[in-house]
């Protein structure tokens, strides 16, 4: 698979975008895996064609005819958009979301939809309506979630680009998992208008990519002030670059013993390995802690929950998706439709949102959870007085077996031990591949740091890439 | 913590999902296991602390108030199950 840089240089110098992008829909249209749910060819060799005038009439566009899918909670306009659940089944996107209306201003063509977890919830790609994932690594084992289509996409070579959502680790994780780079951005850094609420306060869209270089291009041109989304901020991200060289000299590359417990043999040789790599290359390590990183699961699942209670409410049969055929009154209209439509994790996480903002709880529950956030975000502040970066796994095991962990929602929760503290403290992370386990699963470098350093991350990501 | 059957029902009611039985037995048991995780968040000393609902740093976000893009009544209704020309159809609510 060419980079997204290579495509793009191609076709400013004259190669067609259409020859480019049907190539990339043939690949989608082969897809093995169950990564990609839709093909948008008509739109997409519209849209080529419109970029190869573009670049007749003199323009130089930074992703000039190069092919993107985008995970199936992203709206572009005219295009069924369903957050891979019953209850949107046939719902036409009104509009295109910032984030990818900048990629396509900037010359990228969105070939196809990709499969995730239903709305975003989930951590293997296993609640999907439209069926699981297999990791292209190896097609007994999952791909991660809830971003796994996007993951799996650009891991077996059908774009070089595509686009995920973070919540508590969901593109950080696949990417892991698949060995493909994937950031989630700091949190405000990339517009969420046109991306279908999770949880409001920790959603953030971000690329995946074959390497840090494709990544920070796309983020850069995503990232920016939205007038459409007030939580986005006005940051200028025209220097996020992965080719800056010699950022691993005298870096102080912070690390917690508390990440090395209970990680997998193949999980921590790689990160002991990433540790000596960087050492040689002149970073120096630091011993960092974050005391309250442990509660940050169950920070999360009160949190993200309570948001997604109030954000998928709206999901009631009246104005799109399904409604029932089965209703004696409006109140069965909403109850039977949302019964009917929503998957059982869905229904769970909804429930658990209930029970934590309802009276007589929200205190014990939902404040209290925001407190220890506020904590969480005091460790990481803490922790950034000694170091540049904290390094350690995306994930505590690699890819594993697809049905391993659905009988169990809790454990399924624990596999974003390392990813969730990110989004509750807003700050930017990503995940690089370094290698792999002895079965040959890719294992993923995890990359933090403070608010807006996201262009020095991609840079070291791409310093380890070199190094592994 | 104990949640009770009663309790399922009440929160199904304020969530609007109409389960079934077995549905609130499995999610009975589903969320006394998951609230039972939670509940370690109180072992926290968070006296003085105060919660956190925004990490940007943002405050009073504020705009033009001047009119932008406005949505067709046809582009509106298009995802509406079930519609006539200038409004979405539900059941009826007032009976008379």
């Amino acid at each position: 698979m060419r980079t997204a840089r290579d495509i793009a240089a191609a076709v400013n110098a004259g190669t067609s975008a259409r020859i480019e992008v049907e190539a990339a829909l043939a690949r989608a249209k082969a897809d093995p895996n169950n990564a990609i749910i839709r093909i948008h060819a008509a739109r997409a060799l519209a849209q080529a064609d419109a970029v190869d005038a573009r670049i007749k009439a003199g323009e130089q566009l930074p992703l000039a005819g190069v092919p993107v899918a985008i995970k199936d909670n992203l709206c572009l306009t005219g295009v069924e958009t369903t957050c891979c659940s019953k209850i949107l089944k046939g719902f036409i996107a009104p509009y295109t979301g910032t984030a990818v209306a900048r990629l396509e201003a900037a010359g990228a063509v969105i070939i196809a939809t990709t499969n995730q977890d239903e709305f975003a919830m989930g951590s293997s790609n296993e609640t999907s309506a439209f069926g699981p994932v297999k990791n292209p690594v190896d097609p007994t084992r999952i791909p991660g979630g809830s971003s796994g289509g996007s993951a799996a996409s650009v891991a077996a070579g059908i774009v070089p680009l595509a686009l995920g959502s973070d919540t508590g680790g969901s593109i950080r994780q696949p990417a892991s998992l698949c060995g493909v780079v994937g950031m989630k951005p700091t949190y405000g850094a990339v517009s969420r208008y046109g991306l279908i609420a999770f949880g409001s306060s920790l959603d953030q869209i971000g690329p995946f990519a074959a390497n840090a270089a494709d990544a920070a291009l796309a983020l850069k041109l995503m990232a920016g002030h939205d007038a459409l989304d007030s939580t986005s901020v006005a940051h200028d991200a025209s220097a996020w670059d992965a080719s800056q060289t010699d950022v691993l000299k005298g870096l102080k590359v912070g690390w917690c013993p508390a990440h090395v417990a209970g990680l997998a043999p193949g999980v921590k040789a790689r990160l002991d390995a990433a540790k000596a790599a960087l050492v040689k290359a002149g970073a120096t390590l630091v011993e960092i802690s974050l005391p309250h990183e442990q509660y940050a699961v169950a920070v999360y699942y009160v949190l993200a929950t309570g948001e997604a209670s109030s954000n998928l409410s709206r999901f009631d049969g009246i104005r799109y998706g399904h409604r029932t055929t089965d209703a004696a009154n409006l109140g069965e209209v909403y109850a039977k439709s949302r019964v009917e439509g929503f998957g059982a994790e869905v229904q769970r996480r909804i429930m658990l949102g209930t029970y934590v903002l309802s009276t007589g709880y929200y205190d014990a529950y939902y404040k209290k959870a925001q407190q220890v956030r506020a904590k969480i975000c005091q460790d990481y502040a803490d922790a950034f007085a000694a170091c540049d970066v904290i390094l350690g796994p995306a994930s505590p095991t690699t890819a594993f077996k697809v049905g391993e962990k659905t009988a169990d929602p809790l454990q399924m929760y624990l596999s974003d031990i390392f990813t969730i503290a990110t989004n509750l403290a807003g700050v930017p992370g990503l995940s690089v591949p370094f290698g792999a386990d002895e079965q040959g699963l890719p294992v993923g470098m995890q990359l933090q740091g403070p608010m807006w350093s996201d262009g020095k991350l991609l840079a070291i990501a791409g310093a380890l890439e070199k190094l592994r | 913590m104990a949640i009770s059957d009663q309790n399922v029902r009440h929160l199904a009611k304020l969530a609007n999902l109409a389960l079934d039985d077995a549905a609130v037995a499995r999610m009975r048991g589903e969320l006394e296991a998951i609230v039972g995780y939670v509940e370690q968040l109180q072992q926290v000393d968070t006296t003085g602390i105060a919660p956190v609902a925004n990490v940007a740093g943002l405050v009073n976000v504020s705009r033009p108030d001047v009119p932008g893009h406005m949505f067709a009544t046809k582009e509106v209704l298009a995802n509406a199950p079930a519609k006539n020309e200038v409004a979405i159809l539900v059941p009826k609510v007032v009976e008379r």
